[in-house]
Order: structure tokens, then C-alpha cells, then sequence
């Protein structure tokens, strides 16, 4: 069985169509709760955001609330220095997050490659906290980083840094304190899908280059990369836009701050919905971070050429 | 069945027929450049859980590096005075009820996607791909409104019904990855032994996908477990609440209660760890069974 499912990796497209076992509508009826599903509940609100996007729409302020035109749109680009910095800051963040994530996860991925004692253990524990949620990577970042009795404390015990400082409320640290606190919970997610890819490299192409001498360095750049591409490629892509759009971990670490220093834009526009109930403006934020994000969705599909193998 | 293929590289390792010496020139890295990097980022991993495991079992008031003497005090306080007892039962009930409907959707719509070739099947994946890209945070304002208007803000049910959505794309992706790799012969030499394609796809097909489902299901649950803002939003009665608003309104009041917080982060890790922990062997050749690959 094992084996019938490992071997028949490739899909199996159906070949001859039995008119009395297949009635023409079961495909539809197969994907009806999930298209309903997902036409009311993704569909629908991202249609009403384009449409507010182009409105005044601020129930606290009723009486401005119409069509705006492109009003929204020209003030966040022309007269908001909050969203420029806010567009900035999230870029930042990606790039270091998504970047920093690779590096360490593909180095890991390939250490638990390797067969060594305690290996299943190791995985296990430098994979859990990926597990761990964004809320609760918070909540352990604010013990380990709170000035009284957090790490700082510890550390100054031992002559390192001074008593007192927290890392999360100086705006020079904060910046590095927080991508940390997510690098925690970050490095496993690429660990992992790099370790899976890792599993499917041939040993044989291995044990050529041996008989050529390659160096273990020349190995991994001639063989383990080009072979890890596909994977690295699509994981990066999935973990920026992912890493974009989440707010839980700022939001709970810094709330945006300290002076709205680690604010990204995803925060700046659930800030300015529901604090500020400007929904028109956040729906055009909003409606800009979709076109951001659809330009990446493009480059991923072309790279990951998805569905291309049914034809 | 999927343990078999997960540890292939120890099954040729243990190959005897192989010159040994010339695998171990390729194979065996000194031992120093695994144990030393991988102490050091182990460091890095368990010292944030030692540290929320000191604060939770240690006495008010202690700045001691070992919980000694131990107290629950921490857990008895947040379970009973900040609810998380009943945050606790809310999420499990989020959580499960998402796992449900996420996997039974899932698989209707990943077994369509695997084995049917129909009109808008191109338009669908491309429309269950573009879904990654939407993110559920800026979609907040319209999916109050949408459950405001059904009369299900402040229940349950509204949160369950967006984790779901927001669940569905990718698992139903990877379900139909896993049904791809069931050879469809297998269906079809049932249907000849006289079954219906609902029997066959239930004798034959269901028991080969249960590691995928596991792990899609556990996918799911650990999602909507630990997912916050849905919640934030959508709920506003204390007695509605899950465990990471419970957390979050420990760490925004004025002095935080670190006892008490450290103590509410265990609770919430305790299901997710021990999930982590029951499918971990699956995960690896989940993916790389080459669903993700897409």
C-alpha cells in the first residue's frame, strides 16, 4: 500500500469517463460548500472593500459618508506620511523577517538532515515552536524582554547591558527585539518544508560527484541548492505574503509601538478602521495592499506554474 | 503506511551491501559541526519556554532561575478569577468545530479537484490560490458587517465560519494533492467489483488519506486555536472568548500580572504542543509527498 501511494506520485488523470458512475454535476456538487463558502465569506468582503474604498464611509461621521472618487486614494499617496512609513516599515519587515527565516531554517534543515544521535529529539524540539502562536510568542517575548525581571536583568547580573532597559519600549532596540521574538516562531515553518524537499534529493547524484571529488561546499551549491530551489522559491513567496499580512505578533508585542515605530500596514489599517471607524480610507489602504500583494501573487504563480501539469 | 517512507535515509544507511567507507566521506559530517550549531540554536528555542515555564511555577515576587518552590497558584488564579476556564472550553469547541467543517468541506471539494476534469476547475484554483493572498485582517470591517447582519456577532459560530473560510484553500490544495496520489485504479477496480463511487472512494481511497487528513485536520484545529483576531472582533462578551484574547488582555493591562500570564500561555500551548507532537511524524512526508509543491 505504502508503496502504491509513494511510487504513483504522478496525478492520474481520468482516463475513461463512465457515464452511470460520474452524473456530469457531481464535480459541482462536490465544490458547491466550499465555492459558497468562500463567494460569501472572502468573495463578497473584498468586493465591498473596493466599493468602499471609493466612498466617505465613517459611521461616526454620517453626515460626509458618498462617493468619493478616487479622494482616498490621492490622500494616502499625496498627504499621508503614516502611510508611506507604514508601507516602509512593513517592506522592512519582510525582507529581514522572510530573509533571516531562510537562512537559519535552510541551515537547520540541512544539520537534522544528517543521521546523528538524537536526531528525531532534536527535530522535535527545534520544530515546536512553530506551533506556537503569534499571541503566545508575545506573551513569552514580554516575560523574557520586561525590564524588571526579564532577561536584561539576568544578563546585567553577569555585567552585560544595564538594569532597567526594555527592549520594547526603546525605539532603538525595538525593531531587532521584535524581529527576534518572530524569528523564534519563524525559522521552523522554512526548516521544516526545506527538510521535506531535503528528503527527495537522489543520494546517488551525491555519491557521483564523491567519485569527482567535489568538496562538501561544491556539493551543496551544485547539488542540494538547484534541487532546493522550487521549494525555497514558493516557501519565500507564501512566508512574505503571510508575514505581511499578519498582525497578531506586533500587535500583541508592541501594539504598533513604541511611537508607532513598529506600526506595518496591515496594523495601520485595523488601527484606522476600528479605532479611527474611517472605513473608506482603510478600505483604499486596504485595496492598495491587495495590488501589492497581487503583483507578488502573479510572480508566484509564473514560478510555481501551478495546475500546469493538467492538460 | 506513511512511516515507511518517512525514514528512507537510515534504510539506506543500513544497506550493508554498500562500501562503507565511501558513504561515510559524503555522509558522515564531523560530528562537532551538528552538535555545536544545533546546542546553540536549541538555546535559542527552549530558553523561551524555560523561561514562561519559570514564571508559571514560581512564587509571586521570586527572581530565582529554578521554579522552587514550585506553586500552582499562577494557574488556579488565571483559570478561575480570569476565566480561563471557560476561554479554555470556547476554544475547544472553536477549534473542533473548524477541524469538522474544514475537513469534510475540504475533502468534497479536493476529491472534485483530483479526479474530475470540468469547466471551471482552472478558474476555481486559480481562484483557491489568489485566496492566500487575501488577507483575512483587512477583510475585518465587511466580515463584521456580514455577521451582524445574520445576528451572529458575539457567537461563536461567526468565528468558526471565518476560520473555516480562511482554512479551506489550503487544505483543500493539499487534500487533493493526497487523493492524487491514490492510484485511480484502485477506485476503478472497485466500481467493477460493484461498489458505487462513494463506497469505493470510502474503501478505498479514505483509509490511504488519513495521514493527509490528520495532518490537515490538526492544521486546522492548531489554527483556529491559536488564531486571535476573529475572536477580538467578533466577540465581545468575556463569557464568548478564546484563550489568545484571554492572553492578550493579560499582557495590555496597566502592570501586567507575569505569574498569571505565564501561567495562561501554558494552558494555551498544552493542546497545540501535544497535537504538534502527535503528528510530527507526518508533517515531513505530508509535504513532501509534493502536495505543497503544488
Amino acid at each position: 500500500m505504502a508503496q502504491a501511494a509513494a511510487v504513483a506520485k504522478r496525478p492520474a488523470p481520468p482516463r475513461r469517463r463512465r457515464a452511470s458512475a460520474t452524473p456530469r454535476r457531481l464535480p459541482y456538487l462536490l465544490i458547491a460548500p466550499a465555492a459558497l463558502l468562500m463567494l460569501g465569506f472572502i468573495a463578497y468582503p473584498v468586493v465591498s472593500v473596493f466599493y468602499y474604498s471609493l466612498q466617505n464611509y465613517n459611521p461616526t461621521k454620517p453626515w460626509r459618508n458618498g462617493f468619493a472618487g478616487f479622494d482616498n486614494f490621492v490622500h494616502a499617496f499625496t498627504d499621508d506620511p503614516q502611510f508611506w512609513d507604514t508601507l516602509t516599515f512593513s517592506a522592512q519587515w519582510v525582507f529581514v523577517e522572510v530573509g533571516l527565516q531562510l537562512l537559519f531554517g535552510l541551515a537547520l534543515a540541512l544539520i537534522v538532515n544528517q543521521t546523528f544521535v538524537g536526531r528525531s529529539l532534536g527535530r522535535a524540539l527545534v520544530f515546536s515552536p512553530w506551533a506556537v502562536s503569534g499571541v503566545l510568542t508575545s506573551a513569552i517575548w514580554v516575560l523574557l524582554y520586561n525590564s524588571q525581571t526579564g532577561i536584561t536583568r539576568y544578563l546585567a547580573d553577569m555585567g552585560i547591558g544595564s538594569y532597567g532597559t526594555s527592549w520594547l519600549s526603546d525605539t532603538s532596540t525595538v525593531f531587532p527585539a521584535a524581529v527576534v521574538a518572530d524569528l523564534w516562531r519563524g525559522v521552523p515553518f522554512f526548516a521544516i518544508l526545506i527538510l521535506a524537499d531535503l528528503q527527495s534529493v537522489s543520494k546517488d547524484l551525491y555519491e557521483a560527484d564523491e567519485v569527482d571529488g567535489a568538496s562538501r561546499a561544491k556539493q551543496f551549491w551544485h547539488i542540494t541548492l538547484p534541487h532546493l530551489k522550487d521549494a525555497i522559491v514558493l516557501s519565500t513567496l507564501l512566508r512574505a505574503v503571510w508575514e505581511f499580512n499578519n498582525v497578531d505578533l506586533l500587535y500583541t508585542l508592541t501594539g504598533g509601538g513604541p511611537a508607532g515605530e513598529t506600526t506595518t500596514l496591515p496594523l495601520y489599517i485595523a488601527n484606522t478602521s476600528v479605532d479611527a471607524h474611517n472605513f473608506g480610507y482603510a478600505s483604499a489602504l486596504t485595496t492598495v495592499a491587495f495590488v501589492i500583494l497581487l503583483f507578488c501573487s502573479i510572480v508566484y504563480l509564473r514560478l510555481s506554474k501551478f495546475g500546469g501539469e493538467e492538460k | 503506511m506513511i512511516t515507511e517512507i518517512a525514514p528512507a535515509p537510515e534504510r539506506v544507511a543500513a544497506e550493508p551491501a554498500r562500501p562503507r567507507r565511501k558513504r561515510r566521506a559524503w555522509d558522515e559530517v564531523p560530528r562537532r559541526q551538528i552538535y555545536v550549531p544545533l546546542s546553540i540554536y536549541l538555546l535559542f528555542t527552549l530558553i523561551p519556554f524555560y523561561w514562561i515555564l519559570l514564571f508559571a511555577l514560581r512564587r509571586p515576587g521570586s527572581t530565582s532561575l529554578v521554579p522552587w518552590p514550585m506553586t500552582f497558584e499562577h494557574f488556579e488564579k488565571v483559570w478561575n478569577e480570569r476565566a480561563f476556564g471557560t476561554y479554555f472550553q470556547n476554544s475547544v469547541l472553536v477549534g473542533i468545530a473548524t477541524l469538522v467543517m474544514t475537513t469534510l468541506v475540504a475533502l468534497a471539494g479536493g476529491y472534485a479537484l483530483a479526479r474530475f476534469n470540468f469547466r471551471i476547475k482552472k478558474a476555481f484554483m486559480l481562484a483557491l490560490l489568489c485566496t492566500q493572498f487575501v488577507p483575512g485582517a483587512l477583510l475585518l470591517v465587511p466580515l463584521f458587517e456580514i455577521f451582524a447582519n445574520l445576528r451572529m456577532i458575539n457567537s461563536l459560530v461567526s468565528v468558526i465560519i471565518a476560520e473555516t473560510v480562511f482554512q479551506l484553500p489550503l487544505s483543500m490544495i493539499l487534500i487533493s494533492g493526497f487523493i492524487r496520489n491514490v492510484p485511480y485504479s484502485l477506485e476503478e477496480a472497485a466500481w467493477v467489483d460493484g461498489c458505487n463511487r462513494f463506497t469505493a472512494f470510502r474503501i478505498v481511497v479514505l483509509p490511504l488519506l488519513r495521514p493527509g487528513l490528520i495532518a490537515v485536520g490538526s492544521f486546522a484545529f492548531v489554527h483556529a486555536w491559536n488564531h486571535f483576531l476573529f475572536a477580538l472582533m467578533f466577540l465581545s462578551d468575556q463569557s464568548k472568548q478564546t484563550i489568545p484574547v484571554g492572553l492578550n488582555t493579560l499582557m495590555s493591562a496597566d502592570s501586567v500580572d507575569l505569574g498569571a500570564l505565564a501561567a495562561g500561555g501554558i494552558i494555551a500551548a498544552v493542546p497545540v504542543v501535544l497535537v504538534f507532537a502527535f503528528i510530527q511524524k507526518w508533517l515531513i512526508t505530508g509535504f513532501s509527498a509534493g502536495a505543497v509543491k503544488g
